[in-house]
């Protein structure tokens, strides 16, 4: 058989059918739920009295409304109230397992699937939200999808599909500037740009991918839509496999040996083709700062706002006046003199347990800047939380001045209390810098978490080098 | 799903690139358990000087006279221009469904994002890319000329100026297929049940985790 890449692999192992003009019927072995995008789908479904096709392979959890203070109390804004009962009701109903407010196991649905091994190598995975190709961190095909493909998937356990291009994106040698995994994407994306990957699938391959943790693959193929790609993934090796030994959905006994020994081959082969090739000098990246309202709009925290004068493309140009007004910022200022108000440290990127030992190991002993007036720690899940709290972080961030909250998406989309004024700017570990992602008029700086942190205690953008020196 | 064929339509050039979903349909819609009723909150931020709620009454609230949507030779457009990557961002089929119910059924532009670019299929909304250079003409000439219209044909793929030049779209043959007959999807792959349950069959044996 001739190479494959990985995307290829995963691919011809899931077609159903294929039609004469390349309509692919795929088969989807995991859906994950949540309650924003799923309402309708379910109301369809019942509008054309259809039952899910295999409801075991659908798992639930409520993230995006929920609120992260107060649980007690439950959810006060009636509209999100009722969506969030509503994926309950609709769980219930169609015999979907969720993880509802409350439970130890819910979290944001990221977050959730691959601590509960609901998410496996070799998968194909879906969710009604774009940031699904996180999943593709284990060498599994994940991609978002909108609520009448949820419905579709639910109904049929497939979905139609075309197949994308092979796009490869490398990245070499060492991480040597005090770069995170986030830093890398943030790179990735500043280079290709936020059309980059359009209509690709993305590998990314290279020392320091191989070189970064699970969890850190995770944050990386998290991005891969805010370079365009629907799917971004990773190849399996021994620490993809080692994830998810023991975790409650993985197979046990005699199926996890054989499970194991399949997710083995879920790599390129050597001689695979890919229809684009991109390389990244891995020792070349600084920690990132974004400074616009498009993730690729994006410089090294030791650079300047870059002055749109000196862009020739007219269309561009324009896009950075309107970026820099939206953003409050002139010209030419160094990134390093750009004041915070906010602080958010959290989302499908980066809310797992080593995103919270990374800011708080930069919070340790330091305190919150004065101007800044809110620092929020949200943990992805419950069991994120958990395992923090076993570890001290809970009482490192409190101590410094953060505050630490309950499980959710929270500010990274401000569909609950936690966001930004119009006006306030803030360093966020989330993955969308988009006009009023985070609060009307809210100004957002996507960096990773132990730059978040950073920010946070100096009050303004600092090198995370810098601050540790200090 | 309506039926979609042919039609002159008004059309409406919002000169930016990169739209994305958050602009399109702001996310306190996106709590609303309905698929319906979007329309008066299409692009709400840009269309309104104060902050929209869902299920609010949308008729007295002060509009941004700037932006396109709001002005008066573009009302009852259905043609919406557009630039580079429209529709970037999340997945939320809100998106397409304010853009249908505010009445749009053409959005052209030179390049979509994916997502977006297939949830609009689903919502009976034809996204045509053409070339840049095609596209700029047609936000001159819609700037430049009130009451400017194009005439979209479906069925033979076509675009036809006011002026009488005519040119040819791609769009996947599947896809059409179901826009002009107005087909569900879910009906159409039911029709493969045997063929879907044979894979599951097949599959269980290769890799029995995926089903215990
Ligand atoms: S954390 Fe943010 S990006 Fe991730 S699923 Fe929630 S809202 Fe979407």
């Amino acid at each position: 058989m001739a190479a494959r890449t990985l995307y290829d692999k995963l691919w011809d192992a899931h077609v159903v059918r294929e039609d004469d003009n390349g309509t692919v019927l795929l088969y989807i072995d995991r859906q994950l739920v949540h309650e924003v995008t799923s309402p309708q789908a379910f109301e369809g479904l019942r509008l054309a009295d259809r039952k899910p096709w295999r409801a075991g392979a659908n798992v639930a959890t409520a993230d995006h409304n929920v609120p992260t203070t107060g649980l007690d109390k439950g959810i006060t804004d009636p509209v999100a109230k009722l969506q969030v009962e509503t994926l309950g009701d609709n769980c219930r109903e169609f015999g979907i397992q969720e993880f509802a407010m409350g439970d130890i196991r819910q979290g944001v649905v990221h977050v959730m699937g691959p601590e509960q091994g609901a998410t496996l190598p070799g998968m194909t995975v879906v969710c009604g939200d774009s940031h699904t190709s996180t999943h593709g961190a284990f060498g599994a095909l994940a991609h978002g999808i909108g609520t009448s493909e949820v419905e579709h998937v639910m109904a049929t356990q497939c979905l139609i599909q075309k197949k994308s291009k092979n796009m490869r994106v490398e990245v070499t040698g060492n991480l040597t500037q005090g770069a995170t995994a986030k830093d890398v994407v943030l790179a990735i994306i500043g280079k290709i740009g936020t059309a980059g990957g359009t209509g690709y699938a993305i590998e990314f391959t290279g020392d320091v991918i191989r070189s970064l943790s699970v969890e850190g693959r995770m944050t990386v193929c998290n991005m891969a839509i805010e370079a365009g790609a629907r799917s971004g993934m990773i190849a399996v090796d021994d620490k993809t496999i080692e994830y998810f030994k023991g975790r409650p959905f993985s197979p046990k006994g005699e199926l996890w040996n054989k499970a194991a020994e399949a997710w083995k081959e879920l790599h390129s082969d050597d001689g695979a083709v890919f229809d684009c090739v991109v390389t990244l000098d891995g020792s070349t990246i600084e920690p990132q700062v974004t400074w616009g309202t498009s993730p690729e709009m994006v410089v090294s925290v030791d650079q300047s706002v870059p002055d749109p004068a000196k862009e020739t493309d007219p269309i561009k140009q324009e896009g950075m006046k309107k970026a820099l007004v939206y953003m409050g910022l002139e010209a030419n200022t160094p990134i390093t003199d750009i004041k915070i108000d906010k602080a958010f440290i959290g989302s499908c990127t980066n809310s797992r347990i080593e995103d919270l030992r990374a800011a708080a190991e930069i919070a340790k002993g330091r305190k919150v800047a004065s101007n800044v007036m809110l620092a929020l720690i949200v943990p992805g899940s419950g069991l994120v939380k958990a395992q923090a709290e076993k570890e001290g972080l809970d009482k490192i961030f409190i101590e410094a001045g953060f505050e630490w909250r309950e499980p959710g998406c929270s500010m990274c989309l401000a569909m609950n209390a936690d966001r930004l004024e119009s006006g306030e700017r803030c360093a966020s570990t989330s993955n969308r810098n988009f006009e009023g992602r985070q609060g009307n008029g809210g100004r957002t700086h996507l960096v990773s978490p132990a730059m978040a942190a950073a920010a946070a205690i100096a009050g303004h953008f600092i090198n995370i080098n810098a601050l540790k020196a200090l | 799903m309506k039926k979609f064929t042919t039609f002159d339509g008004l059309v409406a050039p919002l000169d930016r690139a990169n739209v994305d979903t958050d602009a399109i349909i702001p996310k306190q819609f996106l709590k609303s358990i309905k698929r319906s009723g979007f329309g008066p909150n299409l692009f709400d931020e840009w269309r309104y000087l104060d902050v929209g709620e869902p299920d609010a009454d949308n008729s007295g609230r002060p509009l941004n006279k700037d932006f396109v949507l709001n002005q008066a030779r573009y009302q009852g457009a259905s043609v919406l221009l557009a630039r580079d990557n429209f529709g970037c961002g999340s997945s939320r089929e809100h998106a397409p469904w304010a853009l249908e119910d505010y009445g749009f059924k053409v959005i052209i532009a030179p390049s979509f994002a994916d997502i977006f670019f297939n949830n609009c299929f689903k919502n009976g909304l034809l996204p045509i890319v053409l070339d840049e250079a095609i596209v700029d003409d047609f936000f001159k000439a819609a700037q430049a000329s009130e009451g400017y219209q194009l005439a979209v044909n479906l069925e033979k793929q076509t675009i036809a100026t006011p002026d009488g030049k005519k040119m040819s779209f791609e769009v996947d043959a599947f896809r059409k297929h179901c826009l002009i007959n107005g087909l569900d999807d879910i009906g159409l792959t039911l029709q493969h049940v045997e063929e879907i349950k044979a894979y599951e069959t097949d599959r269980a044996k290769q890799a029995p985790w995926l089903f215990a």
